[in-house]
């Protein structure tokens, strides 16, 4: 009996009381909170690669005082759904977030949650492809995201596995392989005799870079109805995903599944779609032991635009100027050079696409291939093309799965169809 | 008070220097017997309050709305039960989270009994046996899926690998329903079949050891008596670990996300698509918090159901 009653209601409201003010402490704590005072510190969100790691601390030497967090996620489809957190709860966010093509109308609709980033860089229409500038901004003027990087065109494959199967390997004879995509069917379908493997990676990647090819009005048309079922760009792509997956050119690794990360090590198909960001992404999956046995070669079937982003300030932060400003920086011509040459994202910005260090830069990872060419000649002749609010979703859970049940055989070409049409209704009412 | 403070003699106490403190002291300590135990629960209802019932109301109300969750709210009354009833992707997840759960929780609650039954013989390294079985459980959710998402690749799987052995073609996991749902309840199982394993050996030697001695002298053999006394004795730990599987099984997500390559859908054709991750596609991907919330009463009401019934199931057959 040491304690006394007394002492014992104390020591209970002691207790109480530390574990509610730790509680309050707990939650005051902010995560952005400066480690020095008068030091600022700047969150970078962004998905796949970017190629900014050297770009910031770069910036941060030459900003005293500014600290600067990157942080990744793998998969746009994994970072939409935080981003959607960070807004709706009005905190979290970074003060720099990167929006892909597929999800900034859909962002841009709420335009108060975005800075208007005018204010701060002022007008910068001079700098970037004039239609990727536009898609930055809202109907009524207001600058909501600079351009970071267009999604130009090129077909990534594996050096060693076309040669193992008797093909030339040299770029641009392999350029020469496949001009149309009824040539690349030909082609696949020789590589299946010869190796019993599926050329291409999947059906959809070939229909992503169909759509951007065709171009127009894809998902939606200009007033933002859903048109999926009437768009030709939607027929054609369809058509030519199934063509490929009746030709049986395809190893049937869906994009993004475990699979397909697998398959870029271990050969399980020896061609996939790629957009200059997708450079990045083939380097991480195939990792160091592949190096210089991916090549780039052209397209079949002429150039097009697939993805690309903008870099968005959220009214959230902290900082908005010092945030606008780096946001600035990373955009401008020489970060996206750099960018280029770190993960390879191809840049909007014209001074950028002029720049000889661009134009003569070769991706050691990929055999040397001349990337700087390969992407920069058709940069400035890219076409935009009609992207809706949801155009993501669409393509993600209404077209994809549709093309992947056909692609595995379960279900007929027309139910297929069917079952894309009725998603799309679904997945693209807003 | 009395126990703890040794009365003082009176005569050398003056009364009224002492009486206030001393009066003052009793208050304390009754405010003591009558309050403190309401402080010590405290912690539990203030956390239960704000991480339990409020986000209940919330979403009860939200439900009402058409609520974009980073534009406008609406309100439209009941139009999204409305809808939901006439949802053929929402039945669909609904026939899926059930197939799992029944695939999932039959087998996993016979091992357990079974296993417990096991544990509870006198037998060698007992206690490393009963350690090792709640192993599983102790792991994260996450790196047990990633682990056997890998297991269950098409190409390059384990799984496959073996079966390959046997003369079977590779299997796409993800591809059919069947298949799917099989690679799903294998997680799940690997992960609970030893925490309730662990329940019910717990109960199991609760079971006063005189009532088997007493059935043996009268002739009952070891089954007689698992199904007679250990099966009865075991009634209200058993509508317990139901109840926990009915909650868990009925919420799965982490397992079919990740083993869908982190995609919401659960398979080309929803497939393995639950009803949480249908509830978090509607909620965060389409933006459409309110129908969201709608799915989530709708799941709420319907594990109270399934665990109403399954309490009723339990009592009865179990006597």
């Amino acid at each position: 009996m040491g304690v006394t009653p007394r002492r014992r209601t104390f020591a209970v409201a002691a207790i109480a009381a530390i574990t509610a003010i730790g509680g309050l402490t707990a939650c005051t704590k902010k995560n952005d909170e400066p480690s020095t005072p008068g030091e600022i510190k700047l969150v970078v969100d962004h998905f796949g690669e970017f190629g900014y790691d050297d770009l910031v601390k770069q910036y941060e030497q030459s900003h005293p005082g500014i600290k600067i967090e990157l942080r990744k996620t793998a998969q746009l489809g994994d970072y939409r759904p935080k981003l959607v957190r960070y807004l709706a709860t009005n905190k979290g966010a970074g003060d720099v977030v990167a929006l892909e093509e597929g999800i900034i109308t859909e962002f841009k609709a709420n335009a108060a949650n975005w800075v208007d980033l005018s204010q701060y860089v002022g007008d910068k229409s001079a700098d970037y492809l004039p239609w990727k500038y536009e898609i930055g901004k809202t109907s009524d003027g207001k600058l909501l995201g600079l351009p970071t990087d267009v999604g130009g065109l090129a077909m990534c494959y594996r050096k060693d596995l076309l040669e193992a199967a008797g093909f030339p390997a040299d770029r641009d004879a392999v350029s020469a392989l496949w001009p149309t995509w009824d040539k690349f069917i030909e082609v696949g379908q020789q590589y299946r005799t010869k190796t019993g493997k599926g050329l291409l990676d999947t059906v959809t990647t070939a229909f992503s870079a169909s759509l951007s090819q065709v171009g127009g009005d894809l998902f939606y048309d200009k007033d933002f109805n859903v048109v999926a079922d009437t768009s030709p760009a939607v027929k054609q792509s369809w058509d030519l995903a199934v063509k490929l997956a009746d030709a049986k050119v395809t190893a049937k690794t869906n994009t993004w599944s475990a699979e397909w990360q697998a398959g870029f090590q271990q050969g399980t198909f020896a061609a996939t779609l790629c957009p200059s960001w997708m450079l990045g992404i083939i380097e991480q999956n195939s990792g160091a032991a592949n190096k210089g046995k991916w090549d780039v070669a052209a397209v079949p079937g002429g150039g097009g635009n697939w993805g690309g982003s903008w870099l968005s300030v959220p009214t959230q932060s902290k900082h908005p100027k010092e945030a606008a400003e780096l946001a600035a920086f990373l955009t401008n011509a020489d970060s996206q050079v750099a960018a280029f040459k770190a993960k390879g994202p191809l840049p909007s910005n014209l001074k950028a696409l002029d720049n000889a260090d661009f134009q003569a830069y070769q991706n050691a990872y990929f055999n040397n291939a001349p990337v700087g060419k390969i992407f920069g000649e058709g940069a400035k002749t890219l076409k935009p093309v009609t992207i809706g609010p949801k155009h993501s979703s669409v393509k993600e859970r209404a077209f994809e799965p549709a093309l992947q049940a056909y692609e595995a055989g379960r279900l007929s070409a027309q139910a297929a169809w069917d079952q894309a049409i009725k998603d799309a209704k679904v997945q693209g009412a807003f | 008070m009395s126990l703890s403070a040794p009365p003082a003699p009176p005569q050398l106490v003056k009364p009224d220097t002492h009486r206030a403190p001393s009066s003052r002291r009793f208050r304390l300590s009754r405010w003591d017997i009558k309050y403190s135990p309401y402080i010590y629960v405290a912690p539990f209802f203030i956390l239960f309050a704000v991480f339990g019932i409020y986000p209940v109301l919330q979403t009860a109300r939200m439900a009402l709305y058409d609520w974009n969750l980073i534009g406008d709210h609406t309100f439209t009354g009941l139009d999204n039960f409305t809808a939901l009833m006439g949802d053929e992707y929402f039945w669909n997840a609904v026939k899926n989270t059930f197939g799992i759960f029944l695939l999932a929780t039959v087998p996993q609650l016979l091992g357990a009994l079974f296993l417990a039954n096991l544990l509870n013989q006198n037998m060698r390294g007992r206690m490393f046996f009963r350690l090792m079985i709640v192993a599983p459980n102790v792991t994260s959710v996450a790196a047990v899926a990633i682990v056997f998402a890998v297991l269950f690749r098409r190409d390059f799987g384990l799984v496959n690998w073996v079966l390959g052995f046997f003369g079977v073609d590779a299997i796409d996991w993800k591809g059919q329903t069947w298949s799917s749902w099989t690679a799903i309840a294998t997680m799940v199982d690997w992960r609970w079949t030893g925490y309730n394993t662990l329940i019910l050996l717990a109960a199991m030697q609760a079971i006063p050891k005189d009532i088997y001695e007493s059935a043996s002298l009268d002739g009952a053999g070891k089954w007689r008596q698992f199904w007679s006394i250990t099966m009865p004795q075991l009634r209200p730990t058993l509508i317990f670990v139901v109840t926990v599987s009915t909650i868990g099984g009925l919420q799965l997500f982490t397992e079919p996300v990740i083993f869908g390559d982190g995609r919401i859908l659960g398979g080309a054709q929803r497939e393995f698509q639950t009803i949480a991750m249908y509830m978090y596609e509607k909620g965060f991907n389409d933006l459409q918090f309110g129908y969201g919330s709608a799915i989530a009463w709708a799941l709420f009401i319907m594990i109270i159901l399934v665990s109403g019934v399954n309490y009723l199931l339990i009592r009865r057959s179990v006597k």
